[in-house]
C-alpha cells in the first residue's frame, strides 16, 4: 500500500508558489504580446492586399499546423542558434506566436461576424473604410471576440506548462524537480493540477465579470 | 438632381441592369416598383456606389458618382440611404446612431451634433427614445431612427430600399408618414416600395422595372389605372388583387 505523505506539499509551498507566479508571469507577458500579434494578423487575414493576406495566412496556418511542444523546441534549438533567447524568452516568444495565431483567427471571425449591413450603413453615411472599421465594425467585433478570447487566455495558462520542456522555470518544472527529489509524484501532481485549476478558474470568473460589466449597458 | 445614364451592371455573367437611364428632377419623388429580382435594390445601390457599375454614368447634384476622381465619401454625405433592415448600429443609442457620422465625418462638435440629432429624432416622434438602444425599439421606431441618422448628414437626396418591408403591418404607417413629411418639405427621393397606395399618393412618377430594365415610367394616376405595357398590367393585377 502506498503511504500518502501530503506534508511534501506544505514543506515545499515556496516551490509551488514560485512556480505558479512564474507560470502567471510567462502567461501574462505572452498574452500581452499575443494580442497585438493577433490583431495585426487577424486584420491581415481579411486584407484586400494580396501580400499582406498571404503573409498573414501563412503565419496562421503554420502555427496552427505545428504542435506547441515542437514549436517551443524549434524556437529553443533552431532559433536559439541565431538569437540567444534563453529558455525564459524562448518560452514567451513561443507562447506569444502560438496564441497570436489563434487570436488572429478569433479577430478575423469577430470582424467577419459583424453583419455586412453595418459596413454598408457606415459607408453610406460618408465614412471612409478606415473610419467605418474604427468606429463601427471593430467595437462590435470586440464585443463578439470577448468570450473566445477569454477561453484563449485560459488555454494559454494551461499550454504554458509545456515550457518546462525547454527548461523554463514554471509550476510544472518546479513540480518535476520536486518529484525527482521527493518521489512523491501522486501528491505533487495532484496538488499541481489543483493549482492550475485554481488559476484558470479564477481567471475565468474575473474575465466573465468584466465581460458582463462591459456589455451590461447595452441590453 | 439624380441622373442615371445607360447603366449596365452584371454579377458574374448574370446581367442585372441593362442600359438603365433615369432622371429625377429636384424635389421629385420616384417610386421604383417591380417584381422581386428585377434589379431595384441593385439600381438604387448604384446611386450611392454601394454597388459599382460596369459602365454608364450616374450624377447626383452634379457629382459624378462612379468617376474615379470623385471622393465618394464626400459624395455620399449628400445622399441619404435607408435600408430595408434598418442597419442601426446596435452598440450605440438612438441619439449616438444619429450623431456618429456628423461628428466623425463632418467634424461637428458633440453639442452641435446632439442638438441637431435631438431635433431630428423629435421631429420623427422619437423624443423619448434618445437613450434607447436599437434592441429596445420596435421596427417602426428603428426605421425612423435610421431615417434621422441619414437626415443628420443634411443630404440633398434620400434613397429608400423597401423601407417598410421588414415591418409589422401596424408600423408601416409611422414610417410612411415620415417619408411623406420629407416629400412635403421638397426632398428629392427614390423609394423602392411595394406600398402601392403610398406610391400613388406621394410620388411624382412611377418607374416600373422588370428583369433589369425600366419597362415603364408614368404618372401614378396613369400607371395605376391604365399602364401601357402588358408586363406592368400583369404585375399590378398580381399585387393589387391580393
Ligand atoms: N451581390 C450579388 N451577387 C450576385 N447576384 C446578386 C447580388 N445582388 C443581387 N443579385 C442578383 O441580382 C438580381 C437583382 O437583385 P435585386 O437588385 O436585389 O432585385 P430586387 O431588389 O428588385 O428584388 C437578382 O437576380 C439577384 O439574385
Ligand atoms: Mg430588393
Amino acid at each position: 500500500m502506498y503511504q500518502y505523505d501530503w506534508s511534501v506539499i506544505s514543506r515545499n509551498m515556496d516551490v509551488f508558489i514560485d512556480g505558479a507566479l512564474k507560470t502567471l508571469e510567462i502567461s501574462a507577458i505572452s498574452i500581452l504580446l499575443a494580442i497585438p500579434i493577433g490583431i495585426l494578423f487577424g486584420l491581415g487575414r481579411i486584407s484586400k492586399n494580396k501580400i499582406i493576406f498571404i503573409i498573414s495566412s501563412t503565419y496562421i496556418e503554420i502555427i496552427r499546423g505545428v504542435p506547441l511542444l515542437v514549436l517551443l523546441m524549434w524556437i529553443f534549438y533552431v532559433l536559439g542558434q541565431f538569437f540567444s533567447l534563453g529558455s525564459y524568452w524562448g518560452s514567451i516568444v513561443g507562447l506569444a506566436l502560438f496564441a497570436g495565431a489563434f487570436i488572429a483567427e478569433i479577430v478575423r471571425s469577430g470582424i467577419q461576424g459583424v453583419p455586412k449591413g453595418q459596413m454598408e450603413a457606415a459607408r453610406s453615411l460618408g465614412m471612409s473604410h478606415t473610419k467605418a472599421m474604427t468606429h463601427i465594425i471593430l467595437p462590435q467585433a470586440f464585443r463578439r471576440v470577448l468570450p473566445p478570447l477569454a477561453s484563449q487566455f485560459i488555454m494559454l495558462i494551461k499550454d504554458s506548462s509545456l515550457v518546462s520542456v525547454i527548461a523554463a522555470t514554471d509550476l510544472t518544472l518546479n513540480a518535476k524537480n520536486l518529484v525527482a527529489t521527493s518521489f512523491r509524484s501522486i501528491e505533487v501532481w495532484t496538488f499541481v493540477a489543483l493549482v492550475y485549476f485554481i488559476m484558470t478558474f479564477s481567471l475565468s470568473l474575473i474575465l466573465r465579470y468584466f465581460e458582463k460589466r462591459l456589455l451590461k449597458s447595452e441590453t | 438632381m439624380i441622373s442615371i445614364k445607360n447603366v449596365n451592371k452584371s454579377f458574374g455573367d448574370h446581367q442585372v441592369l441593362t442600359d438603365v437611364s433615369l432622371e429625377v428632377p429636384k424635389s421629385n419623388v420616384i417610386a421604383l416598383i417591380g417584381p422581386s429580382g428585377a434589379g431595384k435594390s441593385t439600381l438604387i445601390r448604384t446611386i450611392n456606389a454601394l454597388e459599382p457599375v460596369d459602365n454608364g454614368e450616374i450624377t447626383v447634384d452634379g457629382t459624378s458618382i462612379h468617376d474615379k476622381k470623385t471622393d465618394i465619401n464626400v459624395a455620399r454625405t449628400n445622399i441619404g440611404f435607408v435600408f430595408q433592415s434598418f442597419n442601426l448600429f446596435p452598440f450605440l443609442t438612438a441619439l449616438e446612431n444619429v450623431t456618429m457620422a456628423p461628428m466623425k465625418v463632418k467634424g461637428l462638435s458633440k453639442e452641435a451634433a446632439e442638438k441637431r440629432g435631438k431635433e431630428l429624432l423629435s421631429s420623427l416622434g422619437l423624443e423619448d427614445k434618445f437613450d434607447a438602444y436599437p434592441n429596445r425599439l420596435s421596427g417602426g421606431q428603428q426605421q425612423r431612427v435610421a431615417i434621422a441618422r441619414a437626415l443628420a448628414m443634411d443630404p440633398t437626396v434620400m434613397l429608400f430600399d423597401e423601407p417598410t418591408s421588414a415591418l409589422d403591418p401596424e408600423m408601416v404607417t409611422e414610417v410612411l408618414d415620415a417619408i411623406r413629411k420629407l416629400a412635403k418639405d421638397g426632398m428629392t427621393m427614390v423609394v423602392v416600395t411595394h406600398e402601392m397606395g403610398f406610391a400613388k399618393e406621394i410620388c411624382d412618377e412611377i418607374v416600373f422595372m422588370a428583369e433589369g430594365k425600366i419597362v415603364e415610367r408614368a404618372a401614378p394616376s396613369k400607371f395605376f389605372t391604365n399602364p401601357d405595357t402588358q408586363r406592368a398590367q400583369d404585375f399590378l393585377s398580381k399585387v393589387l388583387n391580393h
